[in-house]
Order: structure tokens, then C-alpha cells, then sequence
């Protein structure tokens, strides 16, 4: 055991770990739109845009993360046309092709959550609202949607989780992420399980204080 | 499509062996896995809790660390894991470790802690009632496991396995970044040198959902053939 190296190496982990936190941030908050607004194409009667929602969330939890990430990063700069465009000043950042590769990623997972909320959204709560005379755009946005995020919480949470350990992959293209600082260090002091212990107790003590977060909302908005 | 043709001049049979490579490392990853959780799942519902802590730290850490980072371990500490352990024996040369056991044992270490979590859960949805019958018709122990919890413990995990499957298949492109030469790997090798990414990396994402696609279909089958009687 190198302590030494391990006491120098935390502060560069968690200037890392920020850069994580970053990553993670952004793309839950985009995904989570994207997750929402395919859970509602999902619910739609029309084939073809349920068609579209589910095939999207099918593509995206079905392939690997890291595939997702290097045909956005490497194989979307291929295309002549893109390189004209305004996305380009997007596409050429390797930080912005990881967060659209994780946004989209966990939209998936999040659309796939929350439509099964909705689905199982006693009957009984919109018919109340329907005999109190109150009109169904407002049952969807005033009871519907906040009954299915209570109860999407727990499942919720584990993505989140499954998404802050996702974020490693960012350290495939060139981010400094906590995982690719922890890889650099490992690869020039050659001490692999020093900065694994470190590096994974910070991820160990994300993981903690996400999951006492989730806790404590669903406890808050417990329906008892 | 001549990118893809079988021979010298395309990518197809590499980008076929590749996916039997994939296909194999996932399957030996799964099958450590289930070692694994065979070992860790009593720990977990013993009553002991020191054995308790064992398999709690386990799955805790395994399953909040990300898979990058247990890959680098392996990859950079199973060398000398092994020279050390081989050293007490007193063997002192080099051993090189092949990357497919390398990537097979982390991935496996990685999918053993989700089994493991799945295995637990179904021995304690099962009703405490079955125990006891099994006892009272004077089964011996062997016989209680085997014949009476075992298949009612598979009937309720394999749904769960399934995702752990589907989680463990698609963990092994990370194994990529050892060298070993899988669907990922391959498409990298491919596009590095007909710079051509946007197809390679898009062909091994339709190869993945190959896989997907299918093992979801025999696993249905297993499913369908657990619940007979339900």
C-alpha cells in the first residue's frame, strides 16, 4: 500500500470528480426532458409515433454506451455536410458529444420509466379528476405527470446511479472524468489498486449521497 | 457493402469473429458471474453478519464503481495480482495474462454482483411455507434445495437474469480498451484504417442489437418453459 500516492492523487480525483458531477448534471436534465417527452409519443394512439418513441428507446438500451458515444464523436464528423453547419461547433467537443450521447442514453431508460409510471396510474385518480369537472390537459399536466414521478422515484434513482458510472466512458474520448484521471495515474505510477480505492470511494460516496437523496424525496412525497 | 465482404478485402469475416468473440466473452463472464453469486447469495441471507458485511461490501462496491474502472483494474493490477501470488510459489518469471480472461473475469466479477442481487431476491420472494413442506415430507437437504427451491428460485429470476444478460453483453465492448479484439475493437481496427467510423461504429451497434434481439428470444423460451404450472 502506497498511502502516499494515494493522499496526493485525491485532490486531482476530486477536481475530477467535478467534471463528472458535470457530465452526469447536464445530461440527466436533458435526458429527462427527452424521457418525457418520449413517454408521451408512447402513450399517443397514433402506430407510427408509437412506433418511433419505442424504437428509439429499443436502439438505445439495446446497444452499448460506448458504441453510442464513438458514432457520435468519431462517425457524426464524417459526414461532409454536418461540418458546414452550426452543429459542428457543437460536434467537434468532445465534452458536448459525450453529453449528447448520454442525454439520449438515459432518455431511453427515462422514457421507458416513465411510461410504465403512467401505465400503471390508478384509473381512479383521473376519473376523480374527471367527476370534479376539471379538463383533461390539466388532469395530465396537474395529476397525471406528478403521480408518475413519485412513482417512477425508486427506479429513477438507479438510473441516475447507472448513469454517473455511464459517465466513465467519457474518459474514451479524451475527458479528464474522474475515471480517465484515475487511468492516468494507474498507468504512470503503475499502482492500480491505490487510486482504484480511492477513485471508487468517491464514486462509492456519489452513489451514497444519491441514493439518501432519492430516499428522501420519496419519503417526502410518500403518499401516506 | 464490398466493406463488408468475407476475405482480404473486406470486413466481414473479422467483423463475424469478432461478434463469436463477443458472444464467448459474455457467456464465460455470465458463467463466473453465476459462481460468483452461488457463493455470495447464502452469504447475503445468512444470518451471520460478518458474512452479511462480506457480501454487502461486494455487491455495494461492485455495483457503484463504475465498469470502466474495475476494467482498468483488472487490466492494470492482474498481472501483478498474479506474479505476486505466483511468487510465493516460487515462481518468479513473467507471466502475461490474456486479455480475454482478464476482460471475462472483470466483466463476470462485475455481473456475478447483479446476480447476486437477483438470486437473493427470488429465494426471499419465495414462500417460507415451501421450505418447511420440503422439510416435513422428509426430503434430505439436497433434495430440498434441488428439487423443491431451485426451480421455483429460477422461475422467478430468469426475467431479472435477463437484464443482467442483457447488461453483461453489452459491458463486454468496454473490454475493447485491453486489446482484446471483439465487436468494438474490430470496428475501431476497421475504421481506424478505411476511415470510414460513422459505418463501422453503426454496423456493431446493429450487431449488438443482433444479439440482443436474439438472446431476448431464447430467454423467453427458458422463461415460458420455468412457468409451466403457473
Amino acid at each position: 500500500m502506497d498511502l502516499e500516492l494515494m493522499i496526493n492523487s485525491l485532490p486531482k480525483l476530486l477536481s475530477a470528480a467535478v467534471i463528472t458531477l458535470k457530465l452526469l448534471s447536464v445530461s440527466l436534465i436533458i435526458g429527462l426532458f427527452i424521457g418525457l417527452t418520449f413517454a408521451i409519443l408512447r402513450l399517443n394512439r397514433n402506430i407510427v409515433i408509437n412506433k418511433f418513441a419505442y424504437g428509439y428507446s429499443y436502439v438505445f438500451r439495446g446497444t452499448p454506451l460506448l458504441v453510442q458515444i464513438f458514432i457520435i464523436y468519431f462517425g457524426l464528423g464524417q459526414i461532409e455536410y454536418l461540418r458546414s453547419t452550426f452543429l459542428w461547433v457543437v460536434l467537434k467537443e468532445p465534452y458536448w458529444c459525450a453529453i449528447i450521447a448520454f442525454a439520449l442514453n438515459t432518455g431511453a431508460y427515462t422514457s421507458e420509466i416513465l411510461r410504465s409510471a403512467f401505465q400503471t396510474i390508478k384509473p381512479g385518480i383521473i376519473e376523480a379528476g374527471k367527476s370534479l369537472g376539471i379538463s383533461s390537459k390539466i388532469i395530465f399536466y396537474k395529476i397525471q405527470i406528478p403521480v408518475a414521478i413519485r412513482q417512477s422515484l425508486p427506479a429513477y434513482g438507479n438510473e441516475i446511479i447507472l448513469m454517473m458510472k455511464g459517465t466513465s466512458l467519457a474518459s474514451t474520448v479524451t475527458l479528464m472524468d474522474l475515471t480517465g484521471v484515475a487511468k492516468y495515474i494507474i498507468s504512470t505510477t503503475f499502482k492500480p489498486i491505490e487510486v482504484f480505492i480511492v477513485a471508487g470511494g468517491i464514486y462509492l460516496f456519489m452513489t451514497f449521497i444519491i441514493h439518501n437523496v432519492i430516499k428522501f424525496l420519496e419519503k417526502k412525497y410518500s403518499f401516506n | 457493402m464490398e466493406l463488408l465482404a468475407f476475405g482480404d478485402t473486406g470486413w466481414g469475416d473479422e467483423l463475424f469473429y469478432a461478434t463469436l468473440m463477443t458472444i464467448a466473452v459474455s457467456i464465460t463472464a455470465m458463467i463466473i458471474g453465476f459462481s460468483f453469486a452461488i457463493i455470495f447469495t447464502p452469504l447475503k441471507l445468512s444470518k451471520n453478519k460478518l458474512l452479511n458485511f462480506i457480501a454487502n461490501s461486494y455487491t455495494t462496491v461492485i455495483r457503484g464503481v463504475p465498469e470502466l474502472l474495475v476494467i482498468y483494474l483488472f487490466f492494470f493490477g492482474g498481472t501483478g495480482a498474479v506474479m505476486y501470488v505466483a511468487s510465493i510459489f516460487g515462481y518468479n518469471e513473467y507471466i502475461e495474462i490474456n486479455a480475454f480472461i482478464t476482460g471475462a473475469f472483470a466483466i463476470g466479477i462485475i455481473s456475478g454482483a447483479y446476480s447476486t442481487e437477483v438470486f437473493r431476491g427470488a429465494v426471499q420472494s419465495i414462500d417460507k411455507g415451501q421450505f418447511e413442506a420440503a422439510k416435513v415430507i422428509g426430503l434430505s437437504k439436497f433434495a430440498q434445495f434441488f428439487k423443491i427451491i431451485l426451480p421455483q428460485v429460477l422461475r422467478l429470476a430468469i426475467p431479472n437474469l435477463s437484464n443482467v444478460w442483457q447488461i453483461t453483453l453489452k459491458d463486454t465492448s468496454l473490454i475493447s480498451v485491453t486489446g482484446l479484439v471483439e465487436i468494438m475493437r474490430q470496428s475501431y481496427i476497421a475504421a481506424g484504417s478505411t476511415r470510414d467510423p460513422l459505418f463501422f461504429y453503426s454496423f456493431a451497434a446493429v450487431l449488438y442489437l443482433l444479439l440482443t434481439f436474439l438472446s431476448m428470444k431464447l430467454i423467453n423460451r427458458l422463461e415460458i418453459k420455468y412457468s409451466r404450472g403457473y
